[in-house]
């Protein structure tokens, strides 16, 4: 198989084959009253256009500093970019002025939230805030930002938009405020999407209605989209390329398929073994030992290794790094083939 | 052994068992919340209905899992199943006594023997007190179950039952991760040594890898103290794994119970079929084999839900019959006698047999 990777890139600078986003070796910390969290050490992952990379990871793995530091929205201090690059079109954002990166912000990368209601200003209508982005970022008037924002709640399929652009966020449902969260982030068709838990909050029977709606119009737009969750399943739906994230590091990246067939990470392994499933009913679920770790003790070596099962010394010792295990997959196990093995 | 009270008193029932006799009968249970407009003089306009008519039995070691979207009413059944809210109408028969009824002692004693387990452990732990005081509260209030000087070393074994390191007594909630917390939760609704545990989204707060964890530890302790379950939650595997029976809320009323098989393989109400086919299966392959049924709009509002059958609105199979007519909660006349899985109770006119 012929890779196009970073090599390629460099050598033809702005080449038409660079990623949309590149995330290369980020490092942030927080500054807490128990010592320094690390909450990401080390994460690499990129993004071209049209495609959809799924991080996956518990709560405090990381994902989420992540796509704040992506964002330019992480709250500094307490926290802290020790090092790294994100290159936008090749251009790396953490070297750029406030003022670039305010353009960026929004009009080429767009984020939505997990929870729409505490996103959205209560005493504002919907209305007005969707027509912020083209009264601020393009100058409209009031009455043409209106309209506007009509035709973006038609195409999030609100129904009887031009009555409802004057209501208030609280008298949408769950699922309604979350279209409005997504017309939102599609307001200035932005390059590149990056959605926080987009469908935690809500049933899933709306669930898979908003995430039908995401996953069209980000074909339609041929925009980038990094999907932030927790949960397997929705991956499996709509992801091209996952990366699984534990204690500030990519544990595993492979194709969405492949991953649930084979899993090359004893973490990823032991997430999908503990889903329940029909054959194992009555059976005792299996599950991963321990608690994830404290940010401010990561264990050394493998961040892992008190939880696994095929930890041997090397692994506390050593910090595995991400070997390639196959095409487009890579594991940061000292086991790999025998995870895949067997 | 024979004075402590976290054994199990008898026989642990067989654990997949709706035979015997029932622990919990509930009957037509109804909560409406009044809505009320003016300060001074307040008039009703009308009423939410939270629960709308529920009627399900309890058996003894079984696990009865109930599921839902939110705003279904499945936790307002939890709470008045423990009378924490004064039902409308409607009986709930503990032993053949109606607990809606009670009031003061009576009720503090059959409280003993139903305790509930809550979704969120950071907020239903007291900050203030330490984790032995926490799980020896119960003890203050039915002080006949332990004598004074036996409480600190009942937390301990409590502590030790639920896998948590008796030296953690005397720390407090906050020094404890997510699924520790569950735990204490857990070790205080054992405390009374109960025979019905209420849980109400136990483990929908804790991470994907914790919840495992917390799912084992609840099978394990039913096993042991031959305890009955309600368990409410929205997560549809996991309720499938640790139930015996699964009830399928909707807007207030039971749209179809069964046995697990049933409602998850035989599904006939189009609700249920609906919900299962928008569950995300982690696995892409099983997933491009099936068919998916995209719901359109919303639930409805429970302070003014549809005439008829609650579920016409987003129903594809809706028809005039639907609006005009409330379907029972019966066995579909055309499946009674068919013995198939599709025999069981569904509140749709036109239940129709899918297999999955």
């Amino acid at each position: 198989m012929t890779v196009i990777d970073e090599t390629a890139g460099a050598l033809a600078p702005a080449a038409p084959a660079a990623p949309l986003l590149d995330v290369r070796d980020l490092h942030v910390e927080f500054r807490t009253r128990d010592g320094v969290a690390k909450a990401v050490n080390g994460v690499n992952y990129s993004v071209n256009a049209g495609e959809t990379l799924a991080v996956l990871g518990e709560s405090g793995s990381g994902k989420s500093v992540t796509a704040q530091a992506i964002m330019g929205i992480l709250d500094m201090p307490p926290g802290r970019i020790t090092s790294g690059e994100i290159l936008f079109h090749g251009k790396d954002m953490l070297t750029m002025s406030g003022e670039e990166r305010r353009k960026i912000r929004g009009r080429k990368i767009a984020m939505i939230f997990q929870d729409a209601l505490s996103a959205l200003n209560p005493v504002l209508s919907v209305g007005y805030q969707l027509g912020e982005m083209f009264r601020v970022h393009q100058g409209m008037s009031r009455k043409q930002a209106k309209l506007k924002a009509i035709e973006l709640m038609d195409r999030v399929r609100i129904p009887a938009a031009k009555e409802r652009v004057n209501d208030y966020p609280h008298q949408f449902s769950g699922g309604m405020r979350q279209r409005i969260m997504i017309a939102m982030a599609l307001a200035l068709e932005p390059d590149l999407i990056i959605a926080d838990e987009p469908t935690t909050a809500l049933d899933v029977t709306v669930q898979a209605q908003v995430m039908d709606l995401l996953a069209e119009l980000q074909r339609e737009f041929t925009m980038g989209l990094i999907l932030i969750t927790h949960d397997l399943g929705v991956v499996a739906d709509v992801a091209d390329k996952i990366a699984v994230m534990y204690a500030g590091r990519i544990v595993e990246t492979a194709p969405v398929h492949e991953i649930y067939r084979r899993p090359a990470h004893p973490y990823t392994k032991g997430l999908l073994q503990s889903i329940p499933r029909l054959d194992r009913k009555g059976q005792e679920l299996y599950a991963i030992k321990g608690l994830p770790p404290n940010l401010t003790r990561i264990p050394s070596g493998c961040a892992f290794n008190p939880r696994c099962p095929m930890a041997q010394d090397v692994c506390r010792t050593d910090v595995p790094v991400l070997h390639q295990v196959g095409p487009g997959r890579g594991s940061a196990c000292h086991f790999w083939k025998e995870t895949l093995g067997d | 052994m024979t004075d402590s009270p976290i054994t199990a008193q008898g026989p642990a029932a067989p654990a997949a068992a709706p035979q015997g006799e029932p622990i919990l009968q509930v009957r037509n249970l109804v909560k409406h919340f009044p809505l009320t407009q003016g300060i001074l003089f307040k008039k009703q306009i009308g009423a939410v209905k939270a629960v709308d008519g529920v009627s399900f039995d309890l058996y003894r070691g079984e696990t009865l899992g109930i599921v839902g979207e939110s705003g279904c009413g499945k936790s307002t059944v939890a709470k008045l199943l423990m009378n924490l809210e004064q039902a409308t109408s409607g009986e709930v028969f503990y032993k053949g006594q109606d607990i809606t009824r009670l009031s003061g002692r009576a009720l503090k004693a059959v409280r003993r023997n139903i305790q509930m387990v809550f979704q969120d452990p950071y907020t239903s732990l007291n900050p203030r007190m330490t984790v032995g005081d926490i799980i020896g509260e119960p003890f203050d209030i039915h002080p006949e179950a332990a004598p004074k000087g036996d409480r600190r070393r009942r937390v301990r074994e409590l502590l030790d039952v639920v896998g948590l390191n008796p030296e953690y007594i005397n720390r407090y909630p906050h020094q404890f991760s997510g699924g520790q917390r569950q735990r204490i939760g857990i070790a205080r609704g054992l405390a009374l040594n109960p025979e019905i545990i209420i849980c109400d989204e136990p483990v929908s707060a804790l991470d994907v890898s914790v919840q495992a964890q917390v799912v084992n530890l609840m099978e394990k302790l039913q096993d042991e103290f031959g305890l009955s379950y309600v368990f409410i939650a929205h997560d549809l595997s996991i309720v499938r794994h640790i139930s015996d029976r699964v009830g399928v809320m909707y807007l207030g009323r039971i749209a179809e119970i069964g046995s697990d098989a049933e409602i998850y393989e035989h599904p006939t109400h189009p609700y249920t079929q609906a919900l299962l086919s928008a569950v995300p299966v982690p696995d892409p392959e099983a997933r491009e084999h099936r068919e998916r049924i995209i719901l359109s709009g919303d639930v409805p509002s429970p302070a003014n839900p549809p005439s008829g059958c609650r579920f016409r609105t987003r129903c594809w199979k809706a028809q005039d019959r639907c609006a005009t007519e409330t379907p029972l909660l019966a066995i579909p006349e055309r499946f009674a006698d068919s013995g198939t899985l599709a025999a069981h109770e569904s509140a749709c006119h036109f239940a129709e047999a899918v297999s999955y």
